[in-house]
């Protein structure tokens, strides 16, 4: 418990303690990842066989491709 | 006309991310083993000017790390959506070299990349130079992963394809994990990582002594990044060399396109300058007759001993690949006549016409069908891809670019030896600081530029060469894309644009910005 307790203070107190330029860099990385999860990934990037509900719907539409 | 478009958008695209994700990455691979050196130097000594030297830099690997994090999760967005035919087809082989990647990549890196930047006073010294190490060791191990799934595309082994459910099964772990392809491409990809960071930081330190600024911090990087540099830089060339004789056997086409080398013969020399002449083409073709090169230097017998280990071995030429019919010798070492591609591509016609049959078999439960069109299946699978080839043309890659890459990145790897010598030399002779040697430093930051350009060089060798093969021989680009909206496509490459763009200035701007402030 006090192990976790330590971990948790040096992640806590790190980032309390983070220079401007960390701040910046986090900014610039959760910006990213919003981007990228909440916007590419929901708008622009759905799976081809995400219509495709099993394993076996997906093998099926991927040979009927590639058999056409 | 549709399909090409979409195929062509799809390829742009994902060129593009990949394009932009290897900017970051070969940074973070080799300052991450910098970095160690000098916080080992620091530790050892006690000196704090290397601990000082040690965070500076650590700094800029920060923004370089910032900056690429995350960047190739949108290769894995395009598989799912623009490849999703490739993506199913290798499913079992790329996602667990993937899977292993990103446990990697989260436990390691982000354990120990936090006990780097948050630790300096929290833990104690050799704790601190263990996480750092481990660091670069970790961001490593990542580009192992990767790369071996990069290279099974290359040269697919230890896989057995399964007509039940059109996946590629694992069979042989080890196979795929030691394939020569595999080891030669991860220490050539990281090595060129190691000679990037090196220049880096002499391209950095070069512009400090050139302000009369951080001298001492400057020269110290420049010894250790030389000399470090040199030492990757010969492990890079030897690998080098290695990839040449790998995609020899395994890739041919792409050798053929690398040198421009239409018709293949015995004592082939190696081009060491040329232009290529744009009228000429392949056999069958208006241009067959036209002569490969404008103008061209060339080493006699050197592309034969680089392909063959032989100085008269025979080196096939795009049109000996097309119509086949010479002695290849593979990477196992069996000897065989080399099909046409008319004989490649009606096995191939065999192979998706028994998977059909296997199909048609299946459903009407005749097993006895379904066990002869498997057969058939696996004695043509070796060349199911070429099923799907159109003409002999759609066969060779874009061999300018190809071509003019290779000798981009060749000619480029000759200079950083030149560069690194200098600077090894006017470092050790004090000559370094001398305002009459201000174009060394000068030619130290014009490298810079340079060093990015030979790194991207790369990768078209490696990935346009390969073309139009996802998977070598097995699943070309027209059969590995999803039937998705070209325009789709389009819009998201056009996001990609902007965005990759935008961020490349953020980051710039910021690595500049920190660089002038210099050490604290």
């Amino acid at each position: 418990m006090e192990r976790l307790r330590k971990i948790w203070l040096f992640y806590y107190e790190g980032f309390r303690d983070m220079s401007s330029l960390g701040r910046t860099l986090w900014i610039v990385v959760l910006l990213k990842l919003f981007i990228m999860f909440a916007v590419l990934r929901v708008f622009f990037f759905r799976p081809a066989l995400a219509d495709c509900e099993t394993d076996a719907e997906k093998s099926q539409a991927v040979i009927e491709n590639l058999i056409k | 006309m549709l399909l090409t478009t979409l195929v062509d958008l799809s390829r742009w695209q994902f060129a593009l991310t990949a394009m932009y994700h290897w900017l970051f990455v070969p940074l973070t691979l080799g300052l991450g083993f910098l970095i160690a050196f000098m916080e080992t130097r620091y530790v050892m000594t006690g000196d704090e000017f290397w601990k000082r030297t040690t965070k500076f830099w650590m700094k800029l690997f920060a923004v370089n790390f910032a900056m690429g994090v995350a960047t190739g999760i949108i290769l894995e967005f395009e598989f799912g959506t623009n490849w999703s035919n490739y993506s199913w087809f290798v499913g079992d082989i790329f996602g667990a070299p993937l899977a292993i990647e990103g446990i990697f990549a989260f436990f390691m890196e982000s354990t120990f990349f936090a006990v780097m930047y948050f630790g300096w006073n929290k833990v104690s010294k050799k704790a601190h130079l263990v996480s750092t190490w481990l660091t670069a060791i970790g961001t490593n191990l990542s580009a192992v992963w990767i790369l071996i799934a990069n290279s099974w595309m290359q040269y697919p082994v230890g896989m057995e394809f399964n007509p039940d459910t059109a996946r590629s099964e694992m069979t042989d772990f080890w196979a795929v994990v030691s394939s020569p392809v595999a080891i030669n491409k991860f220490l050539h990809s990281v090595t060129n990582g190691y000679v990037l960071a090196s220049v880096f930081v002499i391209a950095v330190s070069s512009w400090f002594l050139l302000r009369k600024r951080e001298t001492l911090l400057a020269r110290k990087s420049i010894r250790v990044a030389s000399v470090f540099g040199i030492i990757s830089l010969a492990v890079l060339i030897g690998t080098g060399d290695g990839s040449a004789y790998n995609v020899a056997k395994v890739q041919p086409m792409k050798l053929a396109a690398m040198e421009g080398l239409y018709d293949g013969s015995e004592k082939a020399p190696l081009v060491a300058v040329g232009i290529l002449n744009p009228d000429k083409d392949i056999v069958g073709e208006d241009g067959a007759d036209e002569d490969p090169y404008l103008f061209e230097i060339s080493f006699p017998n050197m592309l034969s001993f680089l392909a063959t280990r032989q100085a008269d071995g025979f080196v096939p030429g795009i049109n000996d690949i097309i119509e086949g019919g010479y002695e290849f010798t593979d990477r196992e070492g069996n000897t065989y006549i080399e099909p046409s591609f008319v004989e490649k591509k009606a096995m191939g016609t065999a192979a998706v016409t028994a998977l059909a049959d296997y199909q048609t078999a299946k459903q009407a439960g005749d097993t006895q069908a379904m066990a002869q069109a498997e057969a058939v299946l696996e004695q043509n699978f070796d060349y199911f891809g070429y099923h799907y080839i159109e003409e002999p043309e759609d066969l060779v890659p874009n061999v300018p670019l190809v071509f003019y890459a290779f000798h981009i990145m060749v000619a480029l790897g000759m200079f950083f030896i030149l560069l690194f010598v200098l600077y090894i030399v006017f470092e050790w002779k004090n000559l370094i600081v001398s305002d009459k040697h201000k174009w060394l430093l000068w030619l130290g930051i014009i490298s810079l530029p340079l060093v990015y350009i030979c790194s991207q060089s790369g990768w078209i060798v490696a990935e346009v060469g390969r073309q139009p093969w996802t998977i070598q021989n097995l699943l070309p680009v027209n059969a590995a894309v999803s039937g998705v909206e070209p325009g789709n496509v389009l819009t998201t490459l056009i996001i990609f644009a902007v965005l990759f763009t935008a961020m490349l200035v953020v980051e710039i701007s910021i690595m500049l910005k920190q660089i002038k402030k210099g050490g604290e």
